[in-house]
Protein backbone atom coordinates (compact mmCIF):
# COMPACT_ATOMS: atom_id res chain seq x y z
CA UNK A 1 0.00 0.00 0.00
CA UNK A 2 1.09 3.55 -0.68
CA UNK A 3 2.24 4.99 2.69
CA UNK A 4 0.51 8.40 2.57
CA UNK A 5 2.26 10.76 5.04
CA UNK A 6 -1.10 12.32 6.03
CA UNK A 7 -2.49 8.97 7.17
CA UNK A 8 0.71 7.91 8.99
CA UNK A 9 0.80 11.26 10.83
CA UNK A 10 -2.93 11.02 11.58
CA UNK A 11 -2.91 7.48 13.04
CA UNK A 12 0.20 8.06 15.17
CA UNK A 13 -0.62 11.49 16.59
CA UNK A 14 -4.37 11.12 17.05
CA UNK A 15 -3.59 7.73 18.66
CA UNK A 16 -1.24 9.35 21.17
CA UNK A 17 -3.65 12.28 21.72
CA UNK A 18 -6.63 10.04 22.46
CA UNK A 19 -4.35 7.82 24.59
CA UNK A 20 -3.49 10.85 26.74
CA UNK A 21 -7.19 11.85 26.91
CA UNK A 22 -7.98 8.31 28.11
CA UNK A 23 -5.67 8.75 31.12
CA UNK A 24 -6.79 12.33 31.80
CA UNK A 25 -10.43 11.25 31.78
CA UNK A 26 -9.69 8.69 34.48
CA UNK A 27 -8.03 11.39 36.58
CA UNK A 28 -4.48 10.14 35.93
CA UNK A 29 -2.66 12.37 36.80
CA UNK A 30 -5.13 14.19 39.07
CA UNK A 31 -4.48 17.71 37.83
CA UNK A 32 -6.52 20.92 38.02
CA UNK A 33 -6.07 24.55 36.96
CA UNK A 34 -3.25 25.56 34.64
CA UNK A 35 -1.44 22.23 34.96
CA UNK A 36 -4.60 20.52 33.65
CA UNK A 37 -4.82 23.19 30.94
CA UNK A 38 -1.30 22.29 29.71
CA UNK A 39 -2.11 18.55 29.62
CA UNK A 40 -5.35 19.12 27.72
CA UNK A 41 -3.71 21.47 25.20
CA UNK A 42 -1.11 18.79 24.38
CA UNK A 43 -3.78 16.08 24.07
CA UNK A 44 -6.02 18.22 21.83
CA UNK A 45 -3.08 19.34 19.65
CA UNK A 46 -2.18 15.69 18.98
CA UNK A 47 -5.74 14.37 18.58
CA UNK A 48 -7.19 17.26 16.54
CA UNK A 49 -3.94 17.83 14.59
CA UNK A 50 -4.02 14.17 13.56
CA UNK A 51 -7.69 14.34 12.56
CA UNK A 52 -7.11 17.48 10.47
CA UNK A 53 -4.12 15.78 8.82
CA UNK A 54 -6.36 12.85 7.85
CA UNK A 55 -8.54 15.17 5.76
CA UNK A 56 -5.53 16.03 3.55
CA UNK A 57 -5.74 12.69 1.79
CA UNK A 58 -9.39 13.27 0.84
CA UNK A 59 -10.18 14.25 -2.73
CA UNK A 60 -13.04 16.48 -1.57
CA UNK A 61 -12.48 17.52 2.08
CA UNK A 62 -15.23 20.15 1.73
CA UNK A 63 -17.76 17.29 1.76
CA UNK A 64 -16.27 15.67 4.90
CA UNK A 65 -19.41 16.30 7.00
CA UNK A 66 -21.25 13.73 4.85
CA UNK A 67 -19.01 11.09 6.42
CA UNK A 68 -21.14 11.24 9.59
CA UNK A 69 -24.17 9.74 7.86
CA UNK A 70 -23.27 6.04 7.47
CA UNK A 71 -22.41 4.98 11.03
CA UNK A 72 -24.67 1.92 10.69
CA UNK A 73 -22.33 0.22 8.19
CA UNK A 74 -19.04 2.12 7.88
CA UNK A 75 -16.15 2.02 10.38
CA UNK A 76 -14.83 5.28 8.92
CA UNK A 77 -18.13 6.98 9.74
CA UNK A 78 -18.16 5.46 13.25
CA UNK A 79 -14.65 6.76 13.80
CA UNK A 80 -15.85 10.28 12.97
CA UNK A 81 -18.69 10.04 15.52
CA UNK A 82 -16.49 8.55 18.29
CA UNK A 83 -13.85 11.25 17.77
CA UNK A 84 -16.37 14.10 17.96
CA UNK A 85 -18.15 12.64 21.02
CA UNK A 86 -14.82 12.01 22.79
CA UNK A 87 -13.58 15.53 22.06
CA UNK A 88 -16.84 17.16 23.29
CA UNK A 89 -16.96 15.07 26.49
CA UNK A 90 -13.29 15.63 27.26
CA UNK A 91 -13.70 19.34 26.47
CA UNK A 92 -16.47 19.58 29.11
CA UNK A 93 -14.47 17.50 31.58
CA UNK A 94 -11.32 19.56 30.92
CA UNK A 95 -13.26 22.84 31.37
CA UNK A 96 -14.45 21.58 34.75
CA UNK A 97 -10.87 20.79 35.84
CA UNK A 98 -9.28 23.96 34.47
CA UNK A 99 -11.85 26.68 35.19
CA UNK A 100 -13.93 25.35 38.06
CA UNK A 101 -11.51 22.99 39.83
CA UNK A 102 -14.25 20.35 39.59
CA UNK A 103 -13.67 16.66 38.86
CA UNK A 104 -16.77 15.51 36.94
CA UNK A 105 -15.93 11.82 37.16
CA UNK A 106 -18.75 10.41 35.04
CA UNK A 107 -18.08 12.77 32.10
CA UNK A 108 -14.36 11.99 32.35
CA UNK A 109 -15.02 8.25 32.42
CA UNK A 110 -17.31 8.43 29.36
CA UNK A 111 -14.72 10.63 27.62
CA UNK A 112 -12.08 7.94 28.30
CA UNK A 113 -14.35 5.23 26.90
CA UNK A 114 -14.99 7.20 23.70
CA UNK A 115 -11.27 8.06 23.37
CA UNK A 116 -10.42 4.35 23.34
CA UNK A 117 -13.35 3.66 21.01
CA UNK A 118 -12.01 6.28 18.59
CA UNK A 119 -8.68 4.44 18.33
CA UNK A 120 -10.51 1.11 18.03
CA UNK A 121 -12.74 2.36 15.21
CA UNK A 122 -9.66 3.78 13.41
CA UNK A 123 -8.00 0.38 13.60
CA UNK A 124 -11.15 -1.36 12.33
CA UNK A 125 -10.99 0.68 9.10
CA UNK A 126 -7.84 -1.31 8.31
CA UNK A 127 -8.73 -4.58 10.06
CA UNK A 128 -11.99 -5.05 8.10
CA UNK A 129 -10.21 -5.25 4.73
CA UNK A 130 -10.06 -8.88 3.56
CA UNK A 131 -8.22 -7.56 0.51
CA UNK A 132 -5.14 -6.87 2.68
CA UNK A 133 -4.49 -10.14 4.56
CA UNK A 134 -1.67 -8.58 6.63
CA UNK A 135 -4.20 -6.23 8.29
CA UNK A 136 -7.17 -8.60 8.45
CA UNK A 137 -6.42 -9.89 11.98
CA UNK A 138 -7.48 -9.06 15.58
CA UNK A 139 -3.83 -8.13 16.21
CA UNK A 140 -4.32 -4.92 14.21
CA UNK A 141 -6.71 -3.29 16.72
CA UNK A 142 -4.54 -4.66 19.56
CA UNK A 143 -1.50 -2.98 18.00
CA UNK A 144 -3.24 0.37 17.43
CA UNK A 145 -4.67 0.46 20.95
CA UNK A 146 -1.45 -0.59 22.68
CA UNK A 147 0.48 2.10 20.79
CA UNK A 148 -2.16 4.68 21.66
CA UNK A 149 -2.19 3.82 25.36
CA UNK A 150 1.60 3.59 25.69
CA UNK A 151 2.02 7.00 24.04
CA UNK A 152 -0.74 8.36 26.28
CA UNK A 153 0.87 6.94 29.42
CA UNK A 154 4.23 8.48 28.43
CA UNK A 155 2.67 11.92 27.96
CA UNK A 156 0.64 11.55 31.16
CA UNK A 157 3.93 10.97 33.02
CA UNK A 158 2.89 7.50 34.21
CA UNK A 159 6.33 5.88 34.16
CA UNK A 160 5.35 2.39 35.31
CA UNK A 161 2.25 2.19 33.10
CA UNK A 162 4.26 3.51 30.17
CA UNK A 163 6.95 0.83 30.52
CA UNK A 164 4.40 -2.00 30.85
CA UNK A 165 2.29 -0.75 27.92
CA UNK A 166 5.34 -0.15 25.69
CA UNK A 167 6.47 -3.73 26.35
CA UNK A 168 2.99 -5.00 25.41
CA UNK A 169 2.95 -2.82 22.26
CA UNK A 170 6.38 -4.11 21.24
CA UNK A 171 5.33 -7.74 21.74
CA UNK A 172 2.13 -7.27 19.70
CA UNK A 173 4.00 -5.41 16.94
CA UNK A 174 6.63 -8.17 16.64
CA UNK A 175 3.98 -10.91 16.42
CA UNK A 176 2.03 -8.82 13.87
CA UNK A 177 5.15 -8.49 11.72
CA UNK A 178 5.97 -12.20 11.91
CA UNK A 179 2.39 -13.32 11.26
CA UNK A 180 1.99 -10.68 8.53
CA UNK A 181 4.90 -12.00 6.46
CA UNK A 182 2.92 -15.16 5.75
CA UNK A 183 -0.55 -13.60 5.70
CA UNK A 184 -0.99 -13.25 1.94
CA UNK A 185 0.27 -16.78 1.25
CA UNK A 186 -2.03 -18.10 4.00
CA UNK A 187 -5.10 -16.20 2.81
CA UNK A 188 -5.89 -18.65 0.02
CA UNK A 189 -6.01 -15.85 -2.55
CA UNK A 190 -3.46 -16.18 -5.35
CA UNK A 191 -3.24 -15.61 -9.09
CA UNK A 192 -5.02 -18.93 -9.68
CA UNK A 193 -8.14 -17.92 -7.70
CA UNK A 194 -7.93 -14.33 -8.99
CA UNK A 195 -8.17 -15.47 -12.60
CA UNK A 196 -9.97 -18.79 -12.11
CA UNK A 197 -7.39 -20.29 -14.50
CA UNK A 198 -5.57 -22.46 -11.94
CA UNK A 199 -7.16 -25.74 -13.04
CA UNK A 200 -5.35 -25.64 -16.40
CA UNK A 201 -1.83 -25.33 -14.99
CA UNK A 202 0.35 -22.68 -13.41
CA UNK A 203 -0.68 -19.10 -14.20
CA UNK A 204 1.70 -16.23 -14.80
CA UNK A 205 1.02 -12.62 -15.70
CA UNK A 206 2.15 -12.38 -19.32
CA UNK A 207 1.26 -8.83 -20.38
CA UNK A 208 -0.03 -5.96 -18.24
CA UNK A 209 -3.12 -4.13 -19.54
CA UNK A 210 -1.24 -0.84 -19.90
CA UNK A 211 2.35 0.23 -20.49
CA UNK A 212 2.26 3.20 -18.10
CA UNK A 213 1.34 3.31 -14.45
CA UNK A 214 -2.13 3.89 -12.99
CA UNK A 215 -3.99 4.55 -9.73
CA UNK A 216 -4.08 0.86 -8.83
CA UNK A 217 -0.32 0.36 -9.17
CA UNK A 218 0.51 3.60 -7.32
CA UNK A 219 -1.94 2.94 -4.48
CA UNK A 220 -1.75 -0.84 -4.04
CA UNK A 221 1.50 -2.14 -5.51
CA UNK A 222 3.95 -0.02 -3.50
CA UNK A 223 7.16 -2.00 -2.99
CA UNK A 224 9.87 0.55 -2.13
CA UNK A 225 9.92 -0.22 1.60
CA UNK A 226 10.35 -3.97 1.35
CA UNK A 227 14.10 -3.95 0.70
CA UNK A 228 15.03 -2.46 4.06
CA UNK A 229 12.08 -3.72 6.06
CA UNK A 230 14.10 -5.89 8.48
CA UNK A 231 16.47 -3.01 9.31
CA UNK A 232 13.57 -0.60 9.67
CA UNK A 233 11.78 -3.00 12.02
CA UNK A 234 14.82 -3.16 14.30
CA UNK A 235 15.28 0.64 14.20
CA UNK A 236 11.59 1.12 14.94
CA UNK A 237 11.55 -1.28 17.93
CA UNK A 238 14.72 0.36 19.26
CA UNK A 239 13.19 3.83 19.05
CA UNK A 240 9.61 3.24 20.21
CA UNK A 241 10.30 0.57 22.85
CA UNK A 242 13.90 -0.10 23.93
CA UNK A 243 15.27 3.45 24.19
CA UNK A 244 12.21 4.96 25.98
CA UNK A 245 12.16 2.13 28.55
CA UNK A 246 15.90 2.55 29.22
CA UNK A 247 15.41 6.32 29.59
CA UNK A 248 12.45 5.83 31.96
CA UNK A 249 14.56 3.54 34.16
CA UNK A 250 17.04 6.40 34.69
CA UNK A 251 16.42 8.90 37.53
CA UNK A 252 13.47 11.07 36.42
CA UNK A 253 14.03 14.48 34.85
CA UNK A 254 11.82 16.42 32.46
CA UNK A 255 14.56 16.47 29.82
CA UNK A 256 14.94 12.67 29.88
CA UNK A 257 11.14 12.27 29.75
CA UNK A 258 11.04 14.55 26.69
CA UNK A 259 13.75 12.44 25.02
CA UNK A 260 11.75 9.28 25.78
CA UNK A 261 8.62 10.82 24.19
CA UNK A 262 10.53 12.01 21.09
CA UNK A 263 12.14 8.60 20.63
CA UNK A 264 8.82 6.79 21.09
CA UNK A 265 7.05 9.01 18.53
CA UNK A 266 9.86 8.61 15.97
CA UNK A 267 9.76 4.82 16.38
CA UNK A 268 5.96 4.76 16.17
CA UNK A 269 6.09 6.79 12.92
CA UNK A 270 8.59 4.29 11.46
CA UNK A 271 6.44 1.33 12.54
CA UNK A 272 3.33 2.93 11.03
CA UNK A 273 5.19 3.67 7.78
CA UNK A 274 6.03 -0.05 7.60
CA UNK A 275 2.40 -0.92 8.44
CA UNK A 276 1.33 0.70 5.17
CA UNK A 277 4.41 0.13 2.99
CA UNK A 278 4.59 -3.62 3.70
CA UNK A 279 0.86 -4.29 3.30
CA UNK A 280 0.14 -6.36 0.19
CA UNK A 281 -3.23 -5.74 -1.50
CA UNK A 282 -4.53 -8.75 -3.43
CA UNK A 283 -5.13 -6.61 -6.55
CA UNK A 284 -1.35 -6.73 -7.05
CA UNK A 285 -1.83 -10.40 -8.01
CA UNK A 286 -3.56 -9.38 -11.24
CA UNK A 287 -0.41 -7.46 -12.19
CA UNK A 288 1.90 -10.32 -11.21
CA UNK A 289 3.37 -8.11 -8.47
CA UNK A 290 3.11 -10.55 -5.57
CA UNK B 1 -27.45 4.08 2.01
CA UNK B 2 -24.29 2.05 2.21
CA UNK B 3 -26.00 -0.97 3.68
CA UNK B 4 -26.53 -3.62 1.02
CA UNK B 5 -30.01 -4.69 -0.12
CA UNK B 6 -31.03 -8.19 1.05
CA UNK B 7 -31.99 -9.15 -2.48
CA UNK B 8 -32.27 -7.30 -5.76
CA UNK B 9 -35.17 -7.71 -8.20
CA UNK B 10 -32.78 -8.33 -11.08
CA UNK B 11 -29.07 -9.16 -11.15
CA UNK B 12 -27.68 -7.43 -14.21
CA UNK B 13 -24.15 -8.35 -15.13
CA UNK B 14 -21.73 -9.63 -17.74
CA UNK B 15 -20.50 -12.99 -18.92
CA UNK B 16 -16.98 -12.77 -20.31
CA UNK B 17 -15.85 -15.62 -22.53
CA UNK B 18 -12.13 -16.22 -22.00
CA UNK B 19 -12.19 -18.76 -24.83
CA UNK B 20 -13.28 -16.17 -27.37
CA UNK B 21 -11.58 -12.97 -26.23
CA UNK B 22 -8.80 -12.05 -28.66
CA UNK B 23 -7.31 -9.30 -26.48
CA UNK B 24 -7.95 -6.42 -28.92
CA UNK B 25 -8.81 -3.90 -26.15
CA UNK B 26 -11.76 -2.54 -28.18
CA UNK B 27 -13.96 -2.86 -25.06
CA UNK B 28 -11.43 -0.74 -23.11
CA UNK B 29 -11.59 2.04 -25.67
CA UNK B 30 -15.36 2.04 -26.20
CA UNK B 31 -15.85 2.05 -22.42
CA UNK B 32 -13.52 5.01 -22.00
CA UNK B 33 -15.20 6.84 -24.88
CA UNK B 34 -18.78 6.36 -23.69
CA UNK B 35 -18.07 7.03 -20.02
CA UNK B 36 -15.98 10.12 -20.69
CA UNK B 37 -18.68 11.74 -22.83
CA UNK B 38 -21.77 10.75 -20.84
CA UNK B 39 -22.83 9.99 -17.24
CA UNK B 40 -20.70 11.46 -14.44
CA UNK B 41 -17.29 13.09 -14.30
CA UNK B 42 -15.12 12.43 -17.40
CA UNK B 43 -12.35 9.82 -17.17
CA UNK B 44 -9.24 11.96 -17.15
CA UNK B 45 -5.79 11.36 -18.60
CA UNK B 46 -2.69 12.99 -17.16
CA UNK B 47 0.44 13.60 -19.26
CA UNK B 48 -1.37 11.81 -22.09
CA UNK B 49 1.22 12.78 -24.75
CA UNK B 50 4.25 12.95 -22.46
CA UNK B 51 6.74 10.47 -21.09
CA UNK B 52 4.66 9.27 -18.13
CA UNK B 53 1.06 8.88 -19.28
CA UNK B 54 -1.59 7.71 -16.83
CA UNK B 55 -5.36 7.64 -16.95
CA UNK B 56 -8.61 6.40 -15.46
CA UNK B 57 -10.19 3.34 -17.06
CA UNK B 58 -13.21 1.30 -15.92
CA UNK B 59 -12.21 -1.79 -17.89
CA UNK B 60 -8.74 -3.21 -18.50
CA UNK B 61 -7.52 -6.29 -20.38
CA UNK B 62 -4.76 -8.36 -18.76
CA UNK B 63 -3.05 -11.28 -20.50
CA UNK B 64 -2.02 -14.45 -18.67
CA UNK B 65 -0.07 -17.52 -19.67
CA UNK B 66 -1.20 -20.88 -18.34
CA UNK B 67 1.46 -23.60 -18.40
CA UNK B 68 0.05 -27.13 -18.05
CA UNK B 69 2.18 -29.92 -16.56
CA UNK B 70 2.90 -31.18 -20.09
CA UNK B 71 2.45 -29.55 -23.45
CA UNK B 72 2.36 -26.05 -24.80
CA UNK B 73 1.40 -23.00 -22.74
CA UNK B 74 -1.89 -21.24 -23.45
CA UNK B 75 -2.25 -17.46 -23.66
CA UNK B 76 -5.49 -16.04 -22.23
CA UNK B 77 -6.71 -12.48 -22.58
CA UNK B 78 -8.57 -11.41 -19.49
CA UNK B 79 -10.84 -8.33 -19.48
CA UNK B 80 -11.59 -7.08 -15.97
CA UNK B 81 -14.17 -4.54 -14.80
CA UNK B 82 -16.57 -4.22 -11.85
CA UNK B 83 -18.28 -7.55 -11.07
CA UNK B 84 -21.28 -5.85 -9.35
CA UNK B 85 -20.93 -8.17 -6.33
CA UNK B 86 -23.95 -9.20 -4.27
CA UNK B 87 -21.88 -8.74 -1.08
CA UNK B 88 -20.00 -5.72 -2.37
CA UNK B 89 -17.39 -4.77 0.28
CA UNK B 90 -16.83 -1.43 -1.48
CA UNK B 91 -20.39 -0.34 -0.61
CA UNK B 92 -20.43 -1.05 3.11
CA UNK B 93 -17.12 0.73 3.84
CA UNK B 94 -18.31 4.02 2.29
CA UNK B 95 -18.70 6.65 5.04
CA UNK B 96 -20.90 9.06 3.07
CA UNK B 97 -23.43 6.84 1.33
CA UNK B 98 -21.99 7.77 -2.07
CA UNK B 99 -21.53 4.09 -2.99
CA UNK B 100 -24.68 2.04 -3.26
CA UNK B 101 -26.14 -1.09 -4.81
CA UNK B 102 -29.44 -0.60 -6.61
CA UNK B 103 -32.39 -2.68 -5.39
CA UNK B 104 -34.05 -2.78 -8.82
CA UNK B 105 -31.19 -4.24 -10.87
CA UNK B 106 -28.19 -4.80 -8.57
CA UNK B 107 -25.91 -2.28 -10.31
CA UNK B 108 -23.24 -0.83 -7.97
CA UNK B 109 -22.94 2.92 -8.51
CA UNK B 110 -21.19 5.97 -7.03
CA UNK B 111 -23.10 9.19 -6.41
CA UNK B 112 -20.24 11.50 -7.35
CA UNK B 113 -21.62 14.58 -5.59
CA UNK B 114 -21.48 12.70 -2.25
CA UNK B 115 -18.02 11.13 -2.78
CA UNK B 116 -15.31 12.65 -0.55
CA UNK B 117 -12.53 10.82 -2.40
CA UNK B 118 -11.24 8.92 0.64
CA UNK B 119 -10.39 5.88 -1.50
CA UNK B 120 -11.52 3.32 1.08
CA UNK B 121 -13.90 1.58 -1.38
CA UNK B 122 -10.99 0.97 -3.77
CA UNK B 123 -9.03 -0.51 -0.84
CA UNK B 124 -11.95 -2.84 -0.07
CA UNK B 125 -12.33 -4.09 -3.67
CA UNK B 126 -10.18 -7.19 -4.37
CA UNK B 127 -10.54 -6.81 -8.16
CA UNK B 128 -9.13 -3.33 -8.73
CA UNK B 129 -12.47 -2.32 -10.24
CA UNK B 130 -12.46 1.19 -8.76
CA UNK B 131 -10.07 3.94 -9.73
CA UNK B 132 -9.81 7.41 -8.18
CA UNK B 133 -9.84 10.01 -10.94
CA UNK B 134 -6.66 12.08 -10.70
CA UNK B 135 -8.37 15.27 -11.89
CA UNK B 136 -11.93 15.04 -10.55
CA UNK B 137 -10.81 13.45 -7.22
CA UNK B 138 -13.87 11.20 -7.08
CA UNK B 139 -14.10 7.42 -7.35
CA UNK B 140 -14.92 6.06 -10.81
CA UNK B 141 -16.22 2.60 -11.59
CA UNK B 142 -18.17 0.61 -14.19
CA UNK B 143 -21.85 1.68 -14.25
CA UNK B 144 -22.82 -1.22 -16.50
CA UNK B 145 -23.64 1.69 -18.83
CA UNK B 146 -26.73 2.53 -16.81
CA UNK B 147 -27.20 5.49 -19.17
CA UNK B 148 -27.38 3.19 -22.23
CA UNK B 149 -29.29 0.10 -21.09
CA UNK B 150 -32.49 2.03 -20.20
CA UNK B 151 -32.00 4.82 -22.75
CA UNK B 152 -35.04 5.00 -25.04
CA UNK B 153 -33.33 7.63 -27.20
CA UNK B 154 -30.96 4.92 -28.46
CA UNK B 155 -31.93 2.25 -31.02
CA UNK B 156 -32.81 -0.99 -29.23
CA UNK B 157 -29.66 -2.84 -30.33
CA UNK B 158 -27.54 -0.16 -28.62
CA UNK B 159 -29.25 -0.60 -25.22
CA UNK B 160 -26.44 -2.70 -23.78
CA UNK B 161 -23.09 -1.77 -22.22
CA UNK B 162 -20.62 -0.14 -24.62
CA UNK B 163 -18.05 -2.92 -24.08
CA UNK B 164 -20.58 -5.61 -25.05
CA UNK B 165 -21.86 -3.63 -28.04
CA UNK B 166 -18.36 -3.11 -29.44
CA UNK B 167 -16.75 -6.54 -28.87
CA UNK B 168 -15.85 -7.82 -32.38
CA UNK B 169 -15.38 -11.39 -31.15
CA UNK B 170 -18.70 -11.71 -29.30
CA UNK B 171 -16.80 -12.51 -26.11
CA UNK B 172 -18.98 -10.32 -23.87
CA UNK B 173 -22.62 -10.96 -22.97
CA UNK B 174 -25.00 -8.79 -20.94
CA UNK B 175 -28.12 -9.98 -19.14
CA UNK B 176 -30.06 -10.76 -15.96
CA UNK B 177 -28.56 -13.51 -13.78
CA UNK B 178 -31.73 -13.62 -11.65
CA UNK B 179 -33.63 -15.02 -14.64
CA UNK B 180 -32.65 -18.69 -15.16
CA UNK B 181 -33.72 -18.51 -18.83
CA UNK B 182 -31.61 -15.46 -19.71
CA UNK B 183 -28.69 -15.73 -22.15
CA UNK B 184 -26.15 -15.13 -19.37
CA UNK B 185 -27.69 -17.75 -17.02
CA UNK B 186 -27.72 -20.33 -19.80
CA UNK B 187 -24.12 -19.60 -20.84
CA UNK B 188 -22.99 -19.83 -17.22
CA UNK B 189 -24.74 -23.18 -16.76
CA UNK B 190 -23.54 -24.68 -20.07
CA UNK B 191 -19.91 -23.58 -19.92
CA UNK B 192 -19.24 -23.68 -16.16
CA UNK B 193 -19.07 -19.91 -15.64
CA UNK B 194 -16.72 -19.14 -12.75
CA UNK B 195 -16.47 -16.51 -10.00
CA UNK B 196 -13.21 -14.63 -9.45
CA UNK B 197 -11.70 -14.92 -5.95
CA UNK B 198 -14.69 -16.81 -4.46
CA UNK B 199 -12.76 -17.07 -1.16
CA UNK B 200 -13.07 -13.30 -0.68
CA UNK B 201 -16.80 -13.81 -0.10
CA UNK B 202 -17.91 -10.97 -2.36
CA UNK B 203 -20.39 -13.11 -4.38
CA UNK B 204 -19.61 -11.48 -7.73
CA UNK B 205 -22.47 -11.35 -10.27
CA UNK B 206 -20.26 -11.34 -13.39
CA UNK B 207 -19.06 -14.73 -14.55
CA UNK B 208 -16.05 -15.83 -16.63
CA UNK B 209 -16.29 -18.74 -19.07
CA UNK B 210 -13.10 -20.83 -18.87
CA UNK B 211 -11.03 -21.32 -22.04
CA UNK B 212 -11.62 -24.63 -23.81
CA UNK B 213 -8.59 -26.92 -24.09
CA UNK B 214 -6.69 -26.29 -27.31
CA UNK B 215 -5.86 -28.92 -29.93
CA UNK B 216 -2.74 -30.90 -29.05
CA UNK B 217 0.42 -30.01 -30.90
CA UNK B 218 2.35 -33.06 -32.11
CA UNK B 219 5.89 -32.03 -31.35
CA UNK B 220 7.54 -35.26 -32.57
CA UNK B 221 6.16 -34.90 -36.11
CA UNK B 222 8.83 -34.49 -38.83
CA UNK B 223 8.59 -31.12 -40.54
CA UNK B 224 8.82 -31.86 -44.27
CA UNK B 225 9.56 -28.21 -45.08
CA UNK B 226 12.52 -27.95 -42.71
CA UNK B 227 15.22 -28.99 -45.26
CA UNK B 228 14.18 -26.14 -47.51
CA UNK B 229 14.66 -23.64 -44.70
CA UNK B 230 18.33 -24.53 -44.05
CA UNK B 231 20.79 -21.66 -44.67
CA UNK B 232 21.90 -21.69 -48.32
CA UNK B 233 25.39 -20.15 -48.00
CA UNK B 234 27.09 -21.73 -45.02
CA UNK B 235 30.64 -20.74 -46.03
CA UNK B 236 31.41 -17.25 -47.27
CA UNK B 237 32.88 -17.20 -50.78
CA UNK B 238 34.62 -14.62 -53.00
CA UNK B 239 36.04 -11.47 -51.42
CA UNK B 240 34.27 -12.04 -48.07
CA UNK B 241 35.61 -15.62 -48.02
CA UNK B 242 39.18 -14.37 -48.62
CA UNK B 243 38.72 -11.66 -45.93
CA UNK B 244 37.37 -14.22 -43.48
CA UNK B 245 40.33 -16.56 -44.06
CA UNK B 246 42.89 -13.75 -43.91
CA UNK B 247 41.49 -12.36 -40.66
CA UNK B 248 41.38 -15.88 -39.28
CA UNK B 249 45.15 -16.30 -39.94
CA UNK B 250 46.18 -13.08 -38.16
Amino acid sequence: MHPAPSVIFFTVFSGIGFGLLFFLGLGIPAVTGWTAFAFFVIAYLCAVGGLISSTFHLGHPERALKAFTQWRSSWLSREGWCAVIALILMGLYGAGLVFFGQHWGLIGFLGSVFSVLTVFTTSMIYTQLKTIPRWNTPLTPAMFMSFSLSGGALLAGQTTWAMVLIAIAAAIQIVLWMQGDGALAGSGTDLATATGLGTGGSVRAFEPPHTGTNYLLKEFAYTVGRKHSQKLRIISIGLFAVLPVVLLLLPFSHFIALLAVASHVAGALAARWLFFAEAEHVVGLYYGKR
Amino acid sequence: MTTLPQTTERKLGLVIDLDTCVGCHACVISCKGWNTENYGAPLSDTDAYGGDPSGTFLNRVHSYEVQPEAGAAQLIHFPKSCLHCEDAPCVTVCPTGASYKRVEDGIVLVNETDCIGCGLCAWACPYGAREMDAVEKVMKKCTLCVDRIYNENLPEEDREPACVRTCPAGARHFGDFADPDSNVSKLTAERGGMELMPEQGTKPVNRYLPPRPKDTIETDQIDILAPYLAPVAEEATGFLGWLDKTLEKL
